[in-house]
Protein backbone atom coordinates (compact mmCIF):
# COMPACT_ATOMS: atom_id res chain seq x y z
CA UNK A 1 0.00 0.00 0.00
CA UNK A 2 2.53 2.41 1.26
CA UNK A 3 4.45 3.83 -1.91
CA UNK A 4 8.13 3.10 -1.35
CA UNK A 5 9.86 3.36 -4.46
CA UNK A 6 11.95 6.89 -2.43
CA UNK A 7 12.84 4.71 0.49
CA UNK A 8 16.61 4.50 0.96
CA UNK A 9 16.52 -0.01 0.37
CA UNK A 10 19.09 -1.70 2.86
CA UNK A 11 22.15 -3.60 0.34
CA UNK A 12 22.68 -6.54 2.67
CA UNK A 13 20.61 -8.16 5.52
CA UNK A 14 21.64 -9.50 9.16
CA UNK A 15 19.36 -12.65 9.44
CA UNK A 16 20.42 -13.22 12.53
CA UNK A 17 19.91 -9.59 14.13
CA UNK A 18 16.68 -9.70 12.31
CA UNK A 19 15.74 -12.87 14.11
CA UNK A 20 16.76 -11.41 17.15
CA UNK A 21 14.85 -8.37 17.08
CA UNK A 22 11.65 -9.47 15.74
CA UNK A 23 11.59 -11.52 19.17
CA UNK A 24 10.21 -14.40 17.15
CA UNK A 25 12.86 -16.02 18.88
CA UNK A 26 11.02 -15.73 22.39
CA UNK A 27 7.69 -17.18 20.88
CA UNK A 28 9.45 -20.43 19.17
CA UNK A 29 11.09 -20.78 22.83
CA UNK A 30 8.19 -20.34 24.49
CA UNK A 31 6.71 -23.03 22.11
CA UNK A 32 9.53 -25.36 23.06
CA UNK A 33 9.27 -24.95 26.60
CA UNK A 34 5.67 -25.52 27.11
CA UNK A 35 4.35 -28.00 24.52
CA UNK A 36 5.53 -31.56 25.32
CA UNK A 37 5.73 -33.37 22.17
CA UNK A 38 4.77 -32.35 18.52
CA UNK A 39 7.84 -32.51 16.95
CA UNK A 40 6.91 -32.16 13.70
CA UNK A 41 4.59 -29.63 14.46
CA UNK A 42 7.03 -27.48 16.26
CA UNK A 43 9.72 -28.34 13.06
CA UNK A 44 6.89 -26.50 10.38
CA UNK A 45 6.75 -23.98 12.72
CA UNK A 46 10.28 -23.05 12.86
CA UNK A 47 10.60 -23.33 9.05
CA UNK A 48 7.56 -21.78 8.45
CA UNK A 49 9.28 -18.75 10.78
CA UNK A 50 12.50 -18.95 8.71
CA UNK A 51 10.26 -18.83 5.24
CA UNK A 52 8.73 -14.86 6.52
CA UNK A 53 11.78 -14.06 8.45
CA UNK A 54 13.79 -14.20 4.64
CA UNK A 55 10.74 -13.02 2.61
CA UNK A 56 10.67 -10.09 5.23
CA UNK A 57 14.37 -9.41 4.39
CA UNK A 58 13.08 -9.90 0.83
CA UNK A 59 10.74 -7.20 0.41
CA UNK A 60 13.20 -4.76 2.25
CA UNK A 61 15.83 -5.01 -0.52
CA UNK A 62 13.17 -5.09 -2.72
CA UNK A 63 13.25 -7.83 -4.27
CA UNK A 64 9.69 -8.98 -3.89
CA UNK A 65 6.68 -6.97 -2.93
CA UNK A 66 3.90 -9.33 -2.71
CA UNK A 67 2.56 -10.23 0.22
CA UNK A 68 2.81 -14.53 0.96
CA UNK A 69 -0.11 -16.23 1.24
CA UNK A 70 -0.17 -16.96 5.04
CA UNK A 71 -3.34 -19.62 5.45
CA UNK A 72 -2.94 -22.57 7.26
CA UNK A 73 -4.47 -25.89 8.13
CA UNK A 74 -4.33 -27.74 11.37
CA UNK A 75 -5.37 -31.47 10.86
CA UNK A 76 -4.67 -33.59 14.18
CA UNK A 77 -7.10 -35.16 16.24
CA UNK A 78 -8.92 -33.92 19.32
CA UNK A 79 -7.28 -32.05 22.03
CA UNK A 80 -3.31 -32.25 20.47
CA UNK A 81 -2.75 -28.63 20.51
CA UNK A 82 -4.17 -27.32 17.36
CA UNK A 83 -5.77 -23.90 19.21
CA UNK A 84 -2.75 -23.84 21.81
CA UNK A 85 -0.63 -23.54 18.22
CA UNK A 86 -2.60 -21.36 16.67
CA UNK A 87 -2.54 -18.87 19.23
CA UNK A 88 1.33 -18.74 19.46
CA UNK A 89 0.94 -18.20 15.38
CA UNK A 90 -1.05 -15.67 16.06
CA UNK A 91 1.82 -13.83 18.16
CA UNK A 92 4.71 -14.91 15.57
CA UNK A 93 3.30 -13.55 12.90
CA UNK A 94 2.13 -10.03 14.67
CA UNK A 95 6.03 -10.27 15.88
CA UNK A 96 6.99 -10.81 12.16
CA UNK A 97 5.00 -8.08 11.07
CA UNK A 98 2.56 -9.86 8.73
CA UNK A 99 -0.28 -9.24 10.94
CA UNK A 100 -1.17 -6.07 12.83
CA UNK A 101 -2.72 -6.99 15.96
CA UNK A 102 -1.90 -10.35 16.55
CA UNK A 103 -5.12 -11.44 18.26
CA UNK A 104 -6.73 -14.40 17.44
CA UNK A 105 -10.75 -15.44 16.75
CA UNK A 106 -11.39 -18.38 17.03
CA UNK A 107 -15.38 -19.50 15.27
CA UNK A 108 -17.50 -22.07 14.66
CA UNK A 109 -20.07 -22.71 12.14
CA UNK A 110 -22.22 -21.23 14.44
CA UNK A 111 -20.42 -18.17 14.30
CA UNK A 112 -20.47 -17.82 10.77
CA UNK A 113 -23.75 -19.40 9.07
CA UNK A 114 -26.58 -18.15 9.71
CA UNK A 115 -30.35 -19.75 10.08
CA UNK A 116 -32.37 -18.03 7.81
CA UNK A 117 -31.51 -16.64 4.20
CA UNK A 118 -29.45 -13.17 3.99
CA UNK A 119 -28.29 -13.91 7.80
CA UNK A 120 -25.27 -15.65 6.75
CA UNK A 121 -23.77 -12.83 4.71
CA UNK A 122 -23.84 -10.19 7.63
CA UNK A 123 -22.49 -12.79 10.00
CA UNK A 124 -19.67 -14.04 8.23
CA UNK A 125 -18.49 -10.61 7.57
CA UNK A 126 -19.01 -9.31 10.37
CA UNK A 127 -16.43 -12.36 12.33
CA UNK A 128 -13.91 -11.61 9.39
CA UNK A 129 -14.05 -7.79 10.40
CA UNK A 130 -13.74 -8.88 13.97
CA UNK A 131 -10.63 -10.72 12.55
CA UNK A 132 -9.27 -8.51 10.21
CA UNK A 133 -5.69 -7.53 11.59
CA UNK A 134 -5.07 -10.69 13.71
CA UNK A 135 -5.33 -14.98 13.06
CA UNK A 136 -9.41 -15.88 12.41
CA UNK A 137 -9.28 -19.40 13.79
CA UNK A 138 -12.07 -21.57 12.25
CA UNK A 139 -12.46 -25.16 14.25
CA UNK A 140 -13.75 -28.07 12.79
CA UNK A 141 -13.89 -26.22 9.38
CA UNK A 142 -15.25 -28.95 7.21
CA UNK A 143 -19.02 -28.55 9.02
CA UNK A 144 -19.28 -25.21 7.03
CA UNK A 145 -19.66 -27.56 3.60
CA UNK A 146 -22.72 -30.03 4.36
CA UNK A 147 -23.23 -31.97 0.89
CA UNK A 148 -26.42 -34.12 2.06
CA UNK A 149 -28.42 -30.48 2.31
CA UNK A 150 -28.01 -28.55 -1.10
CA UNK A 151 -29.56 -25.68 0.67
CA UNK A 152 -27.71 -25.24 3.71
CA UNK A 153 -26.03 -21.94 4.16
CA UNK A 154 -22.91 -23.09 4.43
CA UNK A 155 -21.73 -22.67 0.77
CA UNK A 156 -22.31 -18.62 1.35
CA UNK A 157 -20.38 -18.75 4.33
CA UNK A 158 -17.46 -20.15 1.84
CA UNK A 159 -17.69 -18.23 -0.84
CA UNK A 160 -18.04 -14.93 1.30
CA UNK A 161 -14.66 -16.57 2.80
CA UNK A 162 -12.49 -17.77 0.06
CA UNK A 163 -13.24 -13.87 -1.55
CA UNK A 164 -11.57 -12.49 1.71
CA UNK A 165 -8.99 -14.50 2.31
CA UNK A 166 -8.24 -13.56 -1.48
CA UNK A 167 -8.70 -9.65 -1.64
CA UNK A 168 -7.61 -9.05 2.10
CA UNK A 169 -4.75 -11.12 2.36
CA UNK A 170 -2.89 -8.10 4.13
CA UNK A 171 -5.52 -8.14 6.46
CA UNK A 172 -6.12 -11.03 8.14
CA UNK A 173 -4.72 -14.94 8.10
CA UNK A 174 -7.30 -17.68 8.29
CA UNK A 175 -6.17 -21.10 9.78
CA UNK A 176 -8.89 -24.17 9.48
CA UNK A 177 -8.10 -27.22 12.04
CA UNK A 178 -10.17 -30.10 12.52
CA UNK A 179 -9.55 -33.75 12.19
CA UNK A 180 -7.46 -34.98 9.16
CA UNK A 181 -9.82 -37.04 6.67
CA UNK A 182 -13.05 -35.06 7.14
CA UNK A 183 -10.45 -31.85 6.34
CA UNK A 184 -9.32 -33.84 3.75
CA UNK A 185 -12.57 -34.44 2.45
CA UNK A 186 -13.69 -30.93 3.08
CA UNK A 187 -10.67 -29.24 1.04
CA UNK A 188 -11.79 -32.22 -1.86
CA UNK A 189 -14.96 -30.42 -1.94
CA UNK A 190 -13.85 -27.03 -2.18
CA UNK A 191 -10.81 -26.97 -3.93
CA UNK A 192 -10.34 -23.10 -3.78
CA UNK A 193 -9.51 -23.77 -0.50
CA UNK A 194 -6.74 -26.02 -0.80
CA UNK A 195 -4.96 -23.73 -3.53
CA UNK A 196 -5.34 -20.79 -0.93
CA UNK A 197 -3.65 -22.64 1.97
CA UNK A 198 0.04 -22.36 1.83
CA UNK A 199 0.75 -24.70 5.02
CA UNK A 200 -0.86 -27.83 6.05
CA UNK A 201 0.55 -28.57 9.29
CA UNK A 202 -0.25 -31.99 10.47
CA UNK A 203 -0.91 -32.82 14.74
CA UNK A 204 0.34 -36.25 15.68
CA UNK A 205 -1.39 -37.81 18.84
CA UNK A 206 0.66 -37.68 21.44
CA UNK A 207 2.77 -40.58 22.65
CA UNK A 208 1.98 -42.18 26.45
CA UNK A 209 5.43 -40.91 27.66
CA UNK A 210 4.12 -37.30 27.14
CA UNK A 211 0.40 -37.81 28.22
CA UNK A 212 2.32 -38.47 31.53
CA UNK A 213 4.92 -35.41 31.15
CA UNK A 214 1.59 -33.13 29.88
CA UNK A 215 -0.39 -34.56 33.22
CA UNK A 216 2.24 -33.79 35.36
CA UNK A 217 2.58 -30.34 33.73
CA UNK A 218 -1.34 -29.52 34.08
CA UNK A 219 -1.48 -30.36 38.05
CA UNK A 220 1.54 -28.77 38.83
CA UNK A 221 -0.22 -25.26 36.80
CA UNK A 222 -3.22 -25.94 39.20
CA UNK A 223 -0.82 -26.03 42.18
CA UNK A 224 -1.79 -29.66 43.12
CA UNK A 225 1.15 -32.53 42.75
CA UNK A 226 0.48 -36.34 42.40
CA UNK A 227 1.84 -38.93 45.51
CA UNK A 228 3.50 -42.01 44.04
CA UNK A 229 0.66 -44.19 44.03
CA UNK A 230 -1.17 -41.42 42.46
CA UNK A 231 1.40 -41.08 39.30
CA UNK A 232 1.73 -44.76 38.93
CA UNK A 233 -2.47 -44.89 38.31
CA UNK A 234 -2.44 -41.77 35.91
CA UNK A 235 -0.07 -43.16 33.51
CA UNK A 236 -2.21 -46.56 33.64
CA UNK A 237 -5.08 -44.86 33.42
CA UNK A 238 -3.90 -43.08 30.60
CA UNK A 239 -2.87 -46.29 28.45
CA UNK A 240 -6.16 -47.43 28.93
CA UNK A 241 -7.72 -44.26 28.14
CA UNK A 242 -6.57 -44.20 24.41
CA UNK A 243 -7.69 -47.62 23.62
CA UNK A 244 -11.64 -46.61 24.45
CA UNK A 245 -13.89 -44.19 22.49
CA UNK A 246 -13.72 -40.61 22.41
CA UNK A 247 -10.26 -40.57 23.33
CA UNK A 248 -8.87 -36.56 22.86
CA UNK A 249 -5.20 -36.66 24.13
CA UNK A 250 -4.49 -33.76 26.45
CA UNK A 251 -8.01 -33.09 26.61
CA UNK A 252 -9.09 -36.11 27.90
CA UNK A 253 -6.28 -35.78 30.49
CA UNK A 254 -7.28 -32.25 31.58
CA UNK A 255 -10.86 -33.84 32.16
CA UNK A 256 -9.59 -37.11 34.17
CA UNK A 257 -7.59 -34.56 36.14
CA UNK A 258 -10.46 -32.44 36.92
CA UNK A 259 -12.37 -35.54 38.14
CA UNK A 260 -9.71 -36.53 40.16
CA UNK A 261 -9.86 -33.30 41.93
CA UNK A 262 -13.27 -33.19 42.45
CA UNK A 263 -12.43 -36.94 44.07
CA UNK A 264 -9.80 -35.84 45.91
CA UNK A 265 -11.79 -32.99 47.56
CA UNK A 266 -14.53 -35.84 48.64
CA UNK A 267 -12.18 -37.80 50.09
CA UNK A 268 -10.79 -35.06 52.07
CA UNK A 269 -14.27 -34.11 53.00
CA UNK A 270 -15.59 -37.56 54.17
CA UNK A 271 -12.04 -38.59 55.61
CA UNK A 272 -10.25 -35.65 57.37
CA UNK A 273 -11.23 -35.49 61.05
CA UNK A 274 -8.39 -32.77 62.39
CA UNK A 275 -7.04 -30.08 60.86
CA UNK A 276 -5.51 -30.67 57.07
CA UNK A 277 -2.23 -28.98 55.88
CA UNK A 278 -1.13 -27.72 52.90
CA UNK A 279 0.12 -31.04 51.54
CA UNK A 280 -2.82 -33.04 52.04
CA UNK A 281 -4.94 -30.51 50.13
CA UNK A 282 -2.68 -30.44 47.09
CA UNK A 283 -1.91 -34.02 46.69
CA UNK A 284 -3.69 -36.23 44.37
CA UNK A 285 -3.17 -39.85 44.86
CA UNK A 286 -4.12 -43.53 43.78
CA UNK A 287 -7.58 -44.01 45.13
CA UNK A 288 -8.65 -40.52 43.61
CA UNK A 289 -7.76 -41.73 39.84
CA UNK A 290 -8.29 -45.31 40.69
CA UNK A 291 -12.22 -44.36 41.05
CA UNK A 292 -12.87 -43.47 37.44
CA UNK A 293 -14.99 -45.44 35.00
CA UNK A 294 -11.98 -46.08 33.09
CA UNK A 295 -10.89 -48.63 34.97
CA UNK A 296 -13.77 -50.63 35.04
CA UNK A 297 -13.46 -50.55 31.68
CA UNK A 298 -15.42 -48.12 30.25
CA UNK A 299 -17.55 -45.17 30.14
CA UNK A 300 -20.68 -44.81 31.08
CA UNK A 301 -22.06 -42.38 27.96
CA UNK A 302 -21.08 -45.48 26.04
CA UNK A 303 -23.05 -48.43 27.18
CA UNK A 304 -24.26 -51.40 25.31
CA UNK A 305 -27.29 -50.79 24.04
CA UNK A 306 -29.79 -52.63 25.74
CA UNK A 307 -29.67 -56.46 25.05
CA UNK A 308 -33.42 -56.82 23.10
CA UNK A 309 -34.82 -53.30 23.26
CA UNK A 310 -35.64 -52.07 19.83
CA UNK B 1 -18.26 23.72 -5.03
CA UNK B 2 -16.89 21.45 -2.50
CA UNK B 3 -18.32 20.29 0.57
CA UNK B 4 -16.17 21.41 3.55
CA UNK B 5 -17.94 19.46 6.54
CA UNK B 6 -16.48 17.68 9.54
CA UNK B 7 -12.21 17.61 9.91
CA UNK B 8 -9.93 16.94 7.32
CA UNK B 9 -12.55 18.68 4.03
CA UNK B 10 -9.78 21.20 3.64
CA UNK B 11 -7.32 18.68 2.70
CA UNK B 12 -7.15 16.27 -0.42
CA UNK B 13 -9.11 13.81 -0.54
CA UNK B 14 -7.88 10.65 1.92
CA UNK B 15 -6.65 7.70 0.01
CA UNK B 16 -7.64 4.00 1.80
CA UNK B 17 -4.14 3.96 3.71
CA UNK B 18 -5.36 7.77 5.55
CA UNK B 19 -8.84 6.33 6.35
CA UNK B 20 -7.21 3.49 8.16
CA UNK B 21 -4.70 5.87 10.18
CA UNK B 22 -7.22 8.50 11.37
CA UNK B 23 -9.69 4.66 12.21
CA UNK B 24 -7.36 3.34 13.96
CA UNK B 25 -6.13 6.20 16.13
CA UNK B 26 -10.09 6.03 16.87
CA UNK B 27 -9.74 2.79 18.10
CA UNK B 28 -7.33 2.72 20.04
CA UNK B 29 -9.26 5.66 21.91
CA UNK B 30 -11.78 3.34 22.22
CA UNK B 31 -14.17 4.87 20.27
CA UNK B 32 -16.69 3.04 17.78
CA UNK B 33 -16.12 3.91 14.57
CA UNK B 34 -18.86 3.66 12.05
CA UNK B 35 -19.54 4.60 8.34
CA UNK B 36 -22.66 7.03 7.36
CA UNK B 37 -23.71 7.47 3.96
CA UNK B 38 -26.04 10.61 2.31
CA UNK B 39 -27.57 12.32 -0.31
CA UNK B 40 -28.85 15.36 1.93
CA UNK B 41 -25.50 17.48 2.34
CA UNK B 42 -27.12 20.27 4.11
CA UNK B 43 -24.81 21.41 6.83
CA UNK B 44 -27.97 20.79 9.75
CA UNK B 45 -28.71 17.28 8.49
CA UNK B 46 -26.66 15.39 11.31
CA UNK B 47 -28.91 12.13 10.98
CA UNK B 48 -27.18 10.41 8.26
CA UNK B 49 -28.17 6.91 6.81
CA UNK B 50 -26.34 4.24 8.99
CA UNK B 51 -24.25 1.74 6.96
CA UNK B 52 -24.28 -0.76 8.95
CA UNK B 53 -23.65 -1.33 12.88
CA UNK B 54 -21.11 1.30 14.74
CA UNK B 55 -17.85 -1.55 14.77
CA UNK B 56 -17.99 -1.83 18.48
CA UNK B 57 -15.14 -3.93 19.38
CA UNK B 58 -13.30 -4.75 15.83
CA UNK B 59 -9.53 -3.61 16.89
CA UNK B 60 -8.31 -3.12 13.70
CA UNK B 61 -9.02 -0.18 11.30
CA UNK B 62 -9.02 -2.86 7.85
CA UNK B 63 -12.49 -3.47 8.73
CA UNK B 64 -13.67 0.05 8.64
CA UNK B 65 -11.72 0.48 5.29
CA UNK B 66 -13.78 -2.66 4.33
CA UNK B 67 -17.31 -1.36 5.00
CA UNK B 68 -16.32 2.43 3.37
CA UNK B 69 -14.87 -0.17 0.15
CA UNK B 70 -18.24 -2.22 0.57
CA UNK B 71 -20.47 1.02 0.80
CA UNK B 72 -18.68 2.96 -2.38
CA UNK B 73 -20.21 -0.08 -4.42
CA UNK B 74 -23.67 0.56 -3.42
CA UNK B 75 -23.36 4.45 -2.92
CA UNK B 76 -19.99 5.56 -4.75
CA UNK B 77 -22.38 8.87 -5.94
CA UNK B 78 -23.18 10.41 -2.54
CA UNK B 79 -21.55 11.35 0.73
CA UNK B 80 -19.75 8.84 3.22
CA UNK B 81 -18.37 10.01 5.71
CA UNK B 82 -16.91 8.01 8.91
CA UNK B 83 -17.57 8.77 12.04
CA UNK B 84 -16.09 8.00 15.71
CA UNK B 85 -18.36 7.21 18.99
CA UNK B 86 -16.95 7.89 22.23
CA UNK B 87 -19.19 6.24 24.77
CA UNK B 88 -17.52 7.20 28.00
CA UNK B 89 -19.64 8.39 31.31
CA UNK B 90 -19.60 12.60 30.69
CA UNK B 91 -18.84 12.47 26.97
CA UNK B 92 -20.48 10.35 25.13
CA UNK B 93 -20.65 12.24 21.88
CA UNK B 94 -18.89 12.02 18.39
CA UNK B 95 -14.98 12.44 18.35
CA UNK B 96 -14.28 12.47 15.02
CA UNK B 97 -16.30 12.80 11.79
CA UNK B 98 -14.83 13.07 8.32
CA UNK B 99 -15.90 12.70 4.80
CA UNK B 100 -14.50 9.42 2.71
CA UNK B 101 -16.32 9.81 -0.34
CA UNK B 102 -18.45 12.54 -2.57
CA UNK B 103 -20.04 13.04 -5.70
CA UNK B 104 -18.23 13.38 -8.92
CA UNK B 105 -20.58 16.63 -8.89
CA UNK B 106 -21.20 18.95 -6.21
CA UNK B 107 -23.35 21.66 -6.88
CA UNK B 108 -23.41 23.54 -4.03
CA UNK B 109 -26.07 25.38 -1.95
CA UNK B 110 -28.46 28.50 -3.26
CA UNK B 111 -29.09 31.34 -0.50
CA UNK B 112 -32.69 31.32 -0.09
CA UNK B 113 -34.64 34.74 1.03
CA UNK B 114 -37.80 34.38 2.28
CA UNK B 115 -39.66 37.48 2.88
CA UNK B 116 -41.95 37.88 6.25
CA UNK B 117 -43.25 40.14 8.45
CA UNK B 118 -43.92 43.29 5.91
CA UNK B 119 -40.51 43.74 4.49
CA UNK B 120 -38.32 41.64 6.85
CA UNK B 121 -36.19 39.01 4.91
CA UNK B 122 -35.30 35.45 6.42
CA UNK B 123 -31.88 33.52 4.78
CA UNK B 124 -31.48 30.64 4.54
CA UNK B 125 -29.25 27.80 2.45
CA UNK B 126 -30.19 25.08 0.58
CA UNK B 127 -28.46 22.49 -1.43
CA UNK B 128 -28.80 22.34 -5.20
CA UNK B 129 -28.73 18.60 -4.82
CA UNK B 130 -31.88 18.17 -2.95
CA UNK B 131 -34.24 20.02 -5.76
CA UNK B 132 -34.33 16.43 -7.07
CA UNK B 133 -36.00 13.53 -4.99
CA UNK B 134 -34.21 11.07 -2.93
CA UNK B 135 -32.45 8.22 -5.28
CA UNK B 136 -32.36 10.82 -8.18
CA UNK B 137 -29.70 13.29 -6.56
CA UNK B 138 -26.16 13.55 -7.95
CA UNK B 139 -27.19 10.76 -10.80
Amino acid sequence: MNDQSDIERPTTVDLAAAFEESGVRDILQELDETMIGLAPVKQRIRETAALLLVDRARQQMGLSSETPTLHMSFTGNPGTGKTTVALKMASLLHRLGYVRKGHLVTVTRDDLVGQYIGHTAPKTKEVLKKAMGGVLFIDEAYYLYRPENERDYGQEAIEILLQVMENNRDDLVVIMAGYADRMDRFFNANPGFRSRMAHHIEFPDYTDEELDQIAGVMLNGLGYRFDQGGEKAMEEYIRLRRVQPHFANARSVRNALDRARLRQANRLFNEAKGPLDARALSTISEPDIRASRVFQGGLDVDRKPATGAA
Amino acid sequence: MRLTQGQFSFLPDFSDDDIRIQAQYAIDNGWAVSVEYTDDPHPRNTYWEMWGHPMFDNPDAAAVVFEVNECRKEHGGEYIRVIAFDASPGWESIRMSFIVNRPKDEPGFRVVRQEVDGRAIRYTIESYAVREPEGQRYA
